[in-house]
């Protein structure tokens, strides 16, 4: 049997050491009307060999954004993931092991994820970082909720522009402790969203504005300003980033004025890999550490007063205060962190920002391609990699046309804005060449 | 008794910081092929940065060795044995590996059309089928990301049921033994929770939950097998007093290891539970994941599943977003996929018969340990044990020795110390798992080592208190980590 290393001999010494005549004697601890009768239906094993076949047989059911020219983001980002992101997370030492609750023995991880929550603090602009959380809605939805408990607030308000899926995950996440949720709408000619509507929608009682920037249109927002709105009515101000490859042009969140920066770090060393696992990631200022959720590494001491790392302020944490903590969150996504640090340190300052820059230059020659395709932009404001267009026809025609030509083509937003009914939003990384951009803007024609 | 810790070159290595030259380049992004855009023409000043301050410059050799010296700090399961108790640290197959990382499930954007994603759509559709089949509930949703996100998932479930009859019901019954998560879940979900003291009788009886069960609790959630590592004998008799008020069970299935083939859950009144891929299905643990907590349901919970659902017909598998009663997303997209890859290979590879082989074998090797340690340690509850055997350290009090010391002197013959200081209900509590994939060989020599340090205990506890000593560090200084803060680097 694969895995089980048994002999008969070995079972037949352990069944003497604990005095069963049995495995089945051994098991009838298990009351017996409780039991399975039969065999689990599931199919006999496979070799490992034939299970590699089965498995590339499967998967080549499947076409990939390789195969296919893809303009798809929305949450999830096309990227080159260098080589040595995969030679250091399969390094069995880091992902065999588990979360590092023995320092000793932990020191890699321990130290790893200190560094990555300092990366995290430096692309943010913030104070402290956590290790990871799920995703980037569920780091919403964790956002939302540590906005109430520092602000003693109910109203969560969150952008329309914010991701369809971030809001309805927030949504659930809500539903246990009281949703006093509302939305703030988008301006229909600048796909930002307006700072009336903020200052209209915020209230003595509201918690977090919470607000994406580049929003889900791609827009860029001026979250400067919003801070300012926002802080005279003396809520915080939760800014998501889905896209955090546009750290390395943007200006930095804690300049801007955040309260709390959550998102999606899967841009950096993570596969699309049809949606997960990803990386949430969540940022604040030193005031509200206790406040956070998820775990946090801290630096100290050992014995000998070496450098070490251990996981600190757990009395946040489930496990020790059980209803009371900050969050549920105990497995989180930690190698996904690994995965993103290797990927921004071989990237570096200079490396880094040269990518954002051939982002914004790539997404900047598609838009001027599209235009001379007849294509407009539909919103005014400024974008990063990513906008949004107005199409002659039905989305989904155009979308089905272009297949054909093995383009996908970007993402109909008519699903989640109806009122955006011949729309595409169309995402353009260094991973999309001038020729499939020539083709989507011909085929468009 | 010899350590089996030998000498070997282990490096001090900088903070990545600490090593950065700037300026340094590391692997840059590709050539352009299109005129480059002038951030500041295009975006404006006033949104764009001078410079991410403090991020590190390095070459790509550089990077790589600093990881690589950090891995050498680690112990993993591929290290030695890791028999921490209620984690599972089973045998992480190469092949699982392998799978994941095929190009044809590595790159599918969650958005690409279905017809091109029909793969990926039937292996989640099957792996749904299996874990059906295993628990013996009809509907599983694939969503959560770990196993407490799954308990989010389940108990939101279990509100928006009683919301839906128009009797919302506000408390929940948990046992003492129960992990963490499952209260911080729970309030979470707007349940408050009922504590049962089981005070230290091992399982749950039939009384204590009567006492407390009515008609406001929406249920009671119980791990089974429990964190003691015995089975709840009574389940059946008191899911139907759970029932008998309305009410629902919540099983933790993060124990699932030990019953699996051998007992269906929803033959024994279980209405939901939650599974832990990255323990029962062999998926790596990633140093604190990402794992993946799929929630399996009866037909009553079936309505309430998040959405979308994996569909099948006529052959073709799509997403099913037309649920009216769901709950909602638990997360974007559709859950950790890639550890799907991997628990489907696992369970393809094992078979029917093989997981329930694998669940035997976690078994024997649990009472193994139990039956040959347990008049070295003092054994929390002397009966047959399921999947992990909870011992104490009261033999060893008198020493002045603790469990701490216990498992930090375990550290230095080469062992991954047990689960430690839990389940709460008992004191000093050394959970040990050593799960199905050890060999007996394995096992002797563990057991070897756990007697040779009670003997230490009792012969010179100071080599205990003073253990490690053969790590890169020793004993680190957690109260300081906690009052002076540093959670980061700064210049």
């Amino acid at each position: 049997m694969p895995y089980i290393p048994h002999t008969a001999k070995d079972i037949e010494k352990i069944l003497k050491a604990v005095g069963a005549g049995s495995v089945e004697e051994l098991i009838s601890q298990l009351p017996a009307a409780s039991r399975l009768k039969g065999p689990l239906a599931i199919p006999d094993g496979l070799s490992e060999q034939e299970l590699l076949g089965h498995m590339k047989a499967l998967s080549s059911k499947n076409s990939t954004v390789e195969e296919y020219s893809s303009f798809l983001g929305a949450g999830a980002y096309n990227h080159y993931i260098p080589s040595v992101v995969d030679a250091i997370i399969s390094r069995s030492e880091f992902y065999t092991s588990y979360t590092p609750y023995q320092p000793e023995l932990s020191q890699g991880t321990l130290q790893a994820i200190f560094e990555y929550q300092t990366l995290v603090c430096q692309l943010t602009g913030m104070d402290v970082a956590n290790a990871s959380l799920y995703d980037g809605a569920t780091a919403v939805a964790e956002a939302c909720l540590m906005a109430k408990r520092i602000t003693n607030r109910e109203g969560i308000v969150l952008a329309n522009a914010l991701h369809p899926e971030y809001r309805e995950t927030v949504a659930t996440y809500l539903t246990g402790t009281g949703d006093h949720l509302s939305t703030i709408d988008y301006s229909a000619t600048t796909g930002a969203t307006s700072l009336d509507a903020i200052e209209s929608a915020i209230s003595d009682k509201t918690a977090c504005v919470v607000i994406q920037h580049p929003n889900f249109f791609g827009s860029l927002e001026d979250i400067e300003a919003i801070a300012g709105v926002v802080h005279k009515k003396k809520a915080l101000l939760v800014v998501a980033v889905t896209e955090a490859v546009s750290f390395g042009l943007l200006k930095s969140l804690g300049d801007c004025g955040c309260d709390i920066a959550v998102g999606e770090n899967q841009s950096f060393g993570n596969s699309l890999s049809y949606g997960g696992p990803y990386l949430g990631f969540m940022a604040t200022k030193t005031e509200f550490i206790r406040q956070m959720p998820g775990r946090l590494i801290g630096q100290t001491v050992d014995k000998e007063g070496r450098r070490a790392f251990c996981l600190t302020f757990a009395t946040r944490e489930q496990h020790i205060r059980r209803e009371k903590a900050t969050s549920n969150i105990c497995t989180n996504h930690g190698l996904c962190a690994l995965a993103a640090s290797v990927h921004m340190v071989s990237l570096g300052s200079g490396g880094l920002r040269k990518l954002a820059a051939l982002n914004l230059s790539k997404a900047e020659y598609l838009k001027k391609k599209l235009k001379e395709s007849g294509v407009e932009a539909a919103f005014t404001s400024p974008t990063f990699n990513e906008f949004t267009v107005k199409v002659k026809g039905s989305p989904d025609g155009v979308l089905k046309k272009l297949l054909e030509k093995k383009i996908i083509g970007g993402l109909n937003l008519e699903k989640y804005y109806p009122e955006l009914g011949n729309h595409l939003l169309i995402c353009a990384t260094e991973m999309n060449s001038k020729e499939e951009m020539d083709a989507l803007a011909a085929a468009l024609k | 008794m010899e350590s089996n810790g030998t000498k070997g070159l282990v490096l001090d290595e900088p903070l990545i910081f600490e090593k950065s030259s700037p300026g340094r380049v590391g692997i840059g992004p590709a050539h352009s092929d299109v005129p480059e855009s002038d951030p500041k023409k295009t975006l404006g000043q006033k949104f764009l940065r001078d410079d991410i301050e403090g991020f590190p410059d390095l070459s790509e050799m550089d990077a790589v060795r600093h990881y690589t010296r950090l891995s050498q700090w680690n112990f993993g399961l591929d290290s030695g044995f890791y028999p921490l108790g209620s984690c599972t640290m089973k045998y992480n197959p190469k092949i699982n590996e392998a799978a994941s990382r095929l190009p044809g499930f590595a790159q599918l954007h969650p958005y690409q059309p279905e017809d091109l994603s029909q793969g990926a759509l039937e292996l989640m559709h099957s792996l749904e089928a299996y874990l059906s089949e295993i628990t013996g509930l009809e509907a599983v949703t694939l969503q959560p990301s770990a196993g407490a996100h799954g308990e989010l998932c389940g108990l939101l479930m279990m509100a928006a049921y009683f919301k839906a009859k128009g009797k919302p019901r506000t408390k929940i019954i948990i046992p003492d033994t129960a992990h963490g998560t499952n209260p911080a879940s729970s309030h979470l979900a707007g349940f408050k929770v009922v504590p049962v003291k089981t005070e230290g009788k091992g399982a749950l009886t039939v009384e204590m939950v009567k006492a407390v069960m009515d008609e406001d609790t929406a249920g009671l959630m119980l791990t089974n097998p429990n964190t003691i590592g015995l089975f709840e004998k009574n389940i059946k008799e008191i899911a139907e007093v759970v029932h008998s008020k309305g009410g629902l069970m919540y099983c933790d299935g993060a124990n699932l290891n030990a019953i699996m083939g051998l007992v269906k859950l929803g033959d024994i009144g279980v209405d939901v539970v939650q599974l832990n891929l990255h323990k029962t299905f062999s998926t790596p643990h990633g140093g604190g994941g990402p794992g993946s907590g799929p929630v399996c349901v009866g037909k009553a919970l079936e309505p309430y599943l998040p959405c979308p659902r994996i569909k099948k017909e006529n052959g073709k598998f799509s997403l099913d977003f037309n649920r009216p009663k769901t709950i909602g997303r638990m997360k974007s997209f559709y859950g950790n996929f890639s550890i799907m890859v991997r628990a489907y290979s696992y369970i393809r590879r094992m078979g029917g018969v093989g997981l329930k082989r694998a669940t035997e074998a976690a078994i024997l090797n649990a009472n193994y340990i139990k039956e040959r340690l347990k008049g070295t340690y003092h054994l929390a509850f002397d009966e047959p044990c399921m999947h992990e055997a909870v011992f104490s350290d009261k033999f060893q009090e008198s020493c002045g020795v603790s469990t701490m010391d216990i498992a930090k002197r375990l550290i230095d013959y080469g062992y991954h110390p047990p689960t430690v200081y839990f389940p709460l209900v008992v004191h000093g509590a050394i959970m040990i798992e050593p799960t199905e994939t050890e060999t007996i060989d394995t096992l002797d020599r563990f057991i070897d080592v756990m007697k040779t340090i009670a003997e230490e205990a009792k012969t010179n506890p100071q080599i205990l208190k003073e253990a490690p000593t053969k790590t890169k560090i020793r004993r680190v200084d957690e109260t300081r980590a906690a009052r002076e803060p540093i959670l980061r680097w700064k210049k």
